[in-house]
């Protein structure tokens, strides 16, 4: 465990989506920090706030959703208190996001040259001929064979795993401080993910950037990642070195999605799942979030909300939000 | 791309020998020359003799032939009035045509693209709304009665415009204003929706995370991909504007193409509306490969799919 300073640290993160019947409150509280050549997993379902938490961080929110409170702290400037031009500066350059949906994330009218070194063009001011050849560099550099012939190539010529190849390389580009995975294989087939992982574990290696790795795959985090923040309806629920998490989860709702893996059932029975739906973000009840699917739920957490507190005994790292923890996991 | 060309050039020429002779049979049907150029008194033999000469005592079918003999020998026959050649009419009217659709044209694409991105990067904004409704008034107005309500207003009214003829840049507004009334509301909504679209795409958050200006984000990765289906669109609507044209034309007296298809039906100059008709069909199909190429060009998905057709 490195004890520097982190790299980015998330602090009391709110996110409001604005509809026709008011602000949503979409993202509430969220606190994490990570650590140069540390890898942060968000866990969660759909809808749990985790991408817009990750959207928030990179600056690529939609115009319906705002940030209304916290910081966001790089290398201990808070990005938010930074002139628009500012941020702009860090994005792409320090900051990098690799987005989910490779096959409509790419430009389609142009060359994944021209694209690729579009960052070199904006924040090192490179001529067209130099940012090309820097592409080509980047396409070798995430595996892409015959790159100096495909540079010239449109999106719609590539494969949905090559095309996240290049997603991949556009976020790596001028080496980021911090680089932002939302969901980066959800579209692809098995085999493919596999290789995309292989390729982002390979870029963290050579470098000392922080990853933040947005995914809903229990596998995906307990391969990938150090630590893990597990969310729920906007709230951070759980939060912990990722061993210790997956081992003997003290939420119950990191408990339940434990319990909902395929490899847990046994044969013949239904898969076991957690009952019940997320709350409605437009109305989360009072006290805790999870009440209405927890098997543990009383009186206090139908009235009073958790608070996300470090464990006594247990390093700081270690933060459940529950009134009744679990005890460790028997196995 | 010389191919793709080719291709087209090809696929062209049956839709304009059906709009030709659809066009050739249909102007016999409106009556008969020598009814209007021999005096009321002409003998039957005069008629007769008249018709002979001009060759309209053959069948339809014959003439035809005779006719298209002698398109391929470049000859497209001759006023009945004037004597003059048919072909040299149509090339006189035709660029008049051309410069007022043109400038009308660039016009309307260079304001509904301002006005269209304007109104797409501030949805439901108060200038928002107001394009919307400015737009759909042009776009659902009938042009002559816009025409006339010009020329009222602010020739015969204010006295700022003449209310025909082509002296001067001066005489150009209110025709050229007229007929780009309908493509500008039509465009406007349309690049709207275009750049709407666009903007919520995953490549201008892509763009963005990239850190590229809020100017490097609308010009050079929505514009760019708003522009292919928006070219389509306007490209229907030049051609629209050829029929604009007749009936402005007519209005406000400019010696176009438009003008001469009505004056020669009137007159059954055959000769004359069978050229005019012709010159202006194939300019229509040449438009259309050249919007093809266009959209080819801006939008290399269809590229490739022509790729992969001729290879």
């Amino acid at each position: 465990m490195s004890t520097a300073a982190p790299i980015l640290r998330v602090e009391d993160l709110d996110v409001d989506i604005s509809t026709h019947s008011g602000d949503l409150a979409a993202v509430r509280g969220v606190n994490f920090e990570v650590r140069e050549g540390e890898t942060m997993a968000l866990l969660g379902e759909s809808g749990c706030g985790k991408s817009l938490t990750a959207s928030a961080i990179a600056d690529v929110l939609d115009p319906v959703a705002h940030v209304t409170s916290g910081r966001l702290m790089l290398d201990g400037v808070d990005m938010r208190a930074l002139t628009p031009a500012h941020r702009r500066g860090l994005s792409g350059s320090a900051v990098g996001i690799v987005f989910q949906d490779a096959l409509t994330a790419l430009n389609p009218v142009y060359t994944v040259g021209r694209q690729l070194g579009e960052p070199f063009r904006i924040h090192r001011r490179m001529s067209a001929r130099a940012a090309r050849e820097e592409a080509i560099g980047l396409l070798e550099r995430v595996g892409i064979p015959d790159a100096a012939r495909r540079v010239d190539d449109y999106p719609h010529e590539f494969s949905g795993g090559m095309r996240q190849r290049l997603l991949i390389a556009i976020a790596i580009a001028l080496s980021p401080r911090l680089l932002i995975a939302d969901e980066p294989t959800t579209a692809l087939d098995v085999t493919v993910q596999a290789q995309i992982m292989d390729l982002l574990r390979t870029l963290r290696g050579d470098s000392e950037m922080a990853v933040v790795l947005i995914t809903h795959d229990l596998a995906v985090v307990s391969e990938e990642s150090d630590q893990v923040t597990v969310m729920y309806a906007g709230v951070v629920v759980e939060q912990g070195q990722t061993q210790d998490v997956l081992s003997s989860p003290r939420h119950p709702y990191t408990r339940g999605l434990l319990d909902s893996l395929p490899e847990r059932a046994q044969r013949g029975e239904a898969l076991p799942s957690i009952p019940g739906n997320p709350p409605d973000l437009r109305s989360i009840p009072a006290g805790c979030v999870y009440q209405d699917r927890c098997p543990l739920a009383t009186e206090v957490c139908r009235t009073s909300r958790p608070r996300l507190s470090s464990e006594n005994g247990v390093s700081g790292q270690r933060a459940v939000a529950c009134h009744f923890p679990l005890e460790g996991r028997d196995e | 791309m010389l191919t793709f060309l080719a291709r087209r050039a090809l696929m062209s020429v049956i839709p304009l020998a059906g709009v030709f002779i659809g066009v050739f049979v249909l102007a016999r049907l409106s009556g008969d020359p020598s009814a209007l150029y021999l005096p009321v008194t002409a003998s039957e033999e005069t008629r007769a003799e008249f018709s002979a000469r001009q060759g309209f005592d053959e069948p339809v079918l014959a003439q035809l032939g005779t006719y298209l003999a002698g398109v391929f020998r470049g000859d497209l026959g001759t006023s009945l009035r004037t004597g003059e050649d048919a072909l040299d009419m149509v090339l006189r009217a035709f660029p008049v045509t051309l410069a007022l659709a043109s400038v009308a044209m660039v016009l309307a694409v260079a304001l509904a693209v301002l006005i269209g991105s304007y109104a797409a990067l501030r949805p439901n904004s108060l200038m928002d709304r107001l394009s919307s409704l400015i737009s759909l008034a042009a776009a659902s107005l009938p042009d002559f009665w816009v025409a006339l309500m010009g020329i009222w207003v602010f020739a015969i009214t204010l006295g700022w415009l003449p209310t025909s003829g082509t002296a001067g840049v001066i005489a150009w507004v209110l025709p050229v204003a007229t007929l780009l009334l309908r493509p500008l509301g039509v465009l406007v909504q349309f690049v709207r929706g275009a750049m709407v679209t666009a903007m919520s795409e995953p490549y201008i958050k892509l763009a963005r995370s990239k850190g590229a200006t809020e100017r490097r984000v609308v010009m050079s990765h929505a514009l760019r991909n708003a522009a292919a289906p928006a070219l389509t669109v306007a490209g229907d609507l030049a051609v629209g504007l050829i029929n604009g044209a007749v009936v402005i034309e007519t209005i406000f007296g400019f010696p176009g193409v438009g003008k001469l298809m009505i004056d020669s039906i009137i007159g059954r100059e055959f000769a004359v509306l069978q050229a005019a008709v012709l010159v202006t069909s194939v300019a229509i199909f040449a438009l259309n490969i050249v919007i093809d190429a266009a959209y080819a060009m801006l939008d290399p998905r269809v590229r490739t799919a022509g790729k992969a057709v001729s290879a």
